[in-house]
C-alpha cells in the first residue's frame, strides 16, 4: 500500500509498511497513478502513450525504473506482513493506570467530557487507602515490566493533592523491593498550584499537562469557574511559575482544546508560544455533534487548512532558529516505536487502566462511568480477564477501517473510547477523528520529510 | 535517484524481528489527554 499527497509545494509518497518516506517529482507522481505490482520489464505502452504527452517519453521509462528499483528493494509497495504478530500483546501486563483521585472539579468547562468533573457519579475525593490498593494492583498485575506509568487526573488532581502526595511516597516506598521504576504524570487546570505544589510536582512528575485554550478570550469562553467567569489570568501565572522552575529535564505541555469557536486555532498556539509556553498541544474538542461547540464534518476543510498554516508558522519561528514543539506534529521516521507496538495504540483495557475514587476498574478515564465496561473492583478483588483479552484483540487487523487505512501504523487503531461513544464498537473508527489525525499526520510527514531532505542536502 | 528521494531508513519491517518487548510508554490517544501519534514515541528496548 502506497499513499501520496501534495503539501506546501512538494510531492510525498509514503510506503505504508515499510515506512518508507519519498519525495518525489510531478511525473512520479503521475506515473503512480497508472501503475502496480506486478511490473514488468518496461513500462506499459499505455501509460507511456499517455505520459509521454506531458513527459519525455525517456524519463517515463527512468522514473518507471527507479520505481520498480524500490520495489525490488522493498521500500514501495513492501507487503503488509505484520498479522502474524497481531496477537503478540495479548495476556500481556498492566503497565499504566489513570488514577481519578479526584472526581470533583474548581471549573466547569462547557466541553469537559468528564460531566464538569464528576464522571456523572456524584462528586467526591479518592481516599489513600484505594490509591494505595491502586498502586499495588499495578505492581502485581505488571510482572515483567520494569517501567510503571501512574497519571493522576480528574476532575482536578490538585483538589486531593495530598493523595497524591501519599501515593508517590507509597508507590516510591515500594520501587526496590519489587524492582520497578514508577513514572508519574499528572494533568491540572491550573486554579489551586501552590508553590509546594509546583516544587512536588516538578520534583515527581516525569510529565505535567497543563490545561490552558489560548487566547483569553477563547480560553473564558469554554474554561470557566462555578460562577461563570474565566480562569485565563490566574491560570496563565500559575503554569508560566511552575514552567519556569521546571528545568528542562521533565517533560511539561500547555495542553489546549479547539472547537467550533476557533477554528483559527494556530493563532492559539501562537499565542501559547508568545507566552513563553514553547511545548504545546493543542486538540479538537470531541463532542456530541448537537453540541454548539462542536466540530462536525462541515467544519474539516477550514480545519486542515488550519494545520498547514500552523506548519507555516512553527516552519518560520524555527528558521529563525528558535524552538517550539507542537505535540501532534512529532514524528520519528527512523527510531519510533516498533511495527508490533503500532498495531494497537493506547493498549487501553489490556496495559492500561483507570481507577475510580471507589477503587472501581475502567478500560481508561473515557470509560468511566459506563457499566458495561467496569471492569472489576480493587475492593472485591474482581478484573474482567474476558474484557481485558477483547480490547488485546482490538488492533489494526480487526478494525475493519483501519485494516486498509495507510495511516494505521502511524495512529494504530485510533482511540477505543472515541470509537464507543460515538461509533458504539470500540473496534468502529470514529470517522471525524480519523479525517483530522490523518490531516496532522501528512503535516508531519511532510514537515519531517522537508528537514531530513534540508539536512540530507 | 533523480526522479524520487528516498528521506528515511524505512525500517518498519526490521523493528518487526526484534519489537514487541512492550517496555515503551503507553500511549493514550483520547483527545482529553493528549492523545499521541504512536509513532512520535520513543522505543525503549535496551540494545
Amino acid at each position: 500500500m502506497i499513499h501520496k499527497f501534495k503539501l506546501a509545494g512538494y510531492n510525498i509518497l509514503l510506503d505504508v509498511n515499510s515506512g518508507g518516506v519519498h519525495i518525489v517529482d510531478d511525473l512520479t507522481y503521475d506515473l503512480l497513478d497508472r501503475v502496480e505490482p506486478p511490473f514488468d520489464e518496461s513500462c506499459p505502452k499505455d501509460v507511456m502513450e499517455r505520459l509521454s504527452r506531458t513527459y519525455p517519453a525517456e524519463d517515463v521509462e527512468e522514473c518507471y525504473e527507479e520505481i520498480v528499483s524500490l520495489y525490488n528493494d522493498k521500500i514501495l509497495f513492501s507487503e503488509d506482513d505484520y498479522e502474524k504478530f497481531a496477537l503478540a500483546s495479548v495476556a500481556s501486563p498492566i503497565k499504566a493506570m489513570c488514577l481519578h483521585v479526584s472526581h470533583d472539579c474548581n471549573l466547569r468547562c462547557k466541553y469537559c467530557f468528564a460531566s464538569t468533573g464528576d464522571f456523572g457519579e456524584g462528586r467526591k475525593l479518592m481516599d489513600f487507602e484505594t490509591a494505595k490498593r491502586a498502586i499495588d494492583f499495578l505492581i502485581e498485575k505488571s510482572y515483567g515490566r520494569k517501567f510503571l506509568e501512574v497519571d493522576f487526573f480528574g476532575g482536578e488532581p490538585s483538589m486531593n493533592f495530598d493523595v497524591v502526595m501519599k501515593t508517590v511516597e507509597y508507590a516510591r516506598s515500594r520501587e526496590k523491593e519489587c524492582d520497578k521504576v514508577f513514572r508519574f504524570t499528572t494533568t491540572t487546570n491550573g486554579m489551586h498550584l501552590t508553590d509546594d505544589m509546583i516544587d512536588f510536582i516538578n520534583r515527581e512528575m516525569y510529565n505535567v499537562v497543563l490545561s490552558i485554550d489560548g487566547r483569553k478570550e477563547v480560553n473564558d469562553r469554554m474554561r470557566v469557574r462555578v460562577d461563570g467567569t474565566g480562569c485565563y489570568d490566574l491560570i496563565t501565572k500559575n503554569f508560566k511559575r511552575l514552567v519556569d522552575k521546571r528545568g528542562n529535564d521533565k517533560d511539561w505541555y500547555v495542553r489546549g482544546t479547539y472547537t467550533k469557536y476557533n477554528l483559527d486555532f494556530s493563532e492559539d498556539v501562537m499565542h501559547l508560544y508568545d507566552l513563553g509556553f514553547e511545548q504545546i498541544s493543542v486538540e479538537p474538542v470531541m463532542a456530541d455533534p448537537k453540541e454548539p461547540y462542536a466540530i462536525t464534518e462541515a467544519d474539516l476543510p477550514r480545519i486542515f487548512k488550519e494545520y498547514e498554516v500552523l506548519a507555516e508558522k512553527i516552519a518560520k519561528i524555527r528558521a529563525d532558529g528558535k524552538f517550539i514543539n507542537f505535540f501532534h506534529f512529532m514524528l520519528d521516521l527512523d527510531q519510533g516505536p516498533c511495527a508490533i507496538k503500532r498495531l494497537r495504540g493506547c493498549g487501553c483495557g489490556n496495559e492500561y487502566v483507570a481507577v475510580t475514587p471507589d477503587g472501581d476498574i475502567y478500560p481508561c478515564h473515557q470509560f468511566v462511568g459506563v457499566e458495561e465496561y467496569r471492569m472489576g473492583s480493587l475492593y472485591d478483588g474482581s478484573f474482567n480477564m474476558e474484557m481485558k483479552n477483547d480490547f488485546a484483540r482490538a488492533h489494526v487487523y480487526t478494525k475493519p477501517e483501519c485494516k486498509k487505512c495507510w495511516a494505521k501504523f502511524y495512529c494504530s487503531g485510533g482511540c477505543n473510547a472515541n470509537n464507543y461513544i460515538y461509533q458504539h464498537d470500540i473496534r468502529a473508527a470514529h470517522k471525524l477523528s480519523c479525517q483530522i489525525q490523518k490531516k496532522r499526520l501528512e503535516v508531519a510527514i511532510m514537515m519531517k520529510a522537508v528537514q531530513l531532505l534540508g539536512e540530507a542536502e | 535517484m533523480k526522479h524520487i528521494k528516498t528521506i528515511n531508513k524505512a525500517n518498519l519491517k526490521q523493528t518487526a524481528a526484534k519489537g514487541g518487548c512492550g517496555k515503551c510508554q503507553a500511549s493514550c490517544q483520547s483527545a482529553c489527554k493528549t492523545s499521541c501519534t504512536v509513532a512520535n514515541q520513543k522505543c525503549e528496548k535496551e540494545a
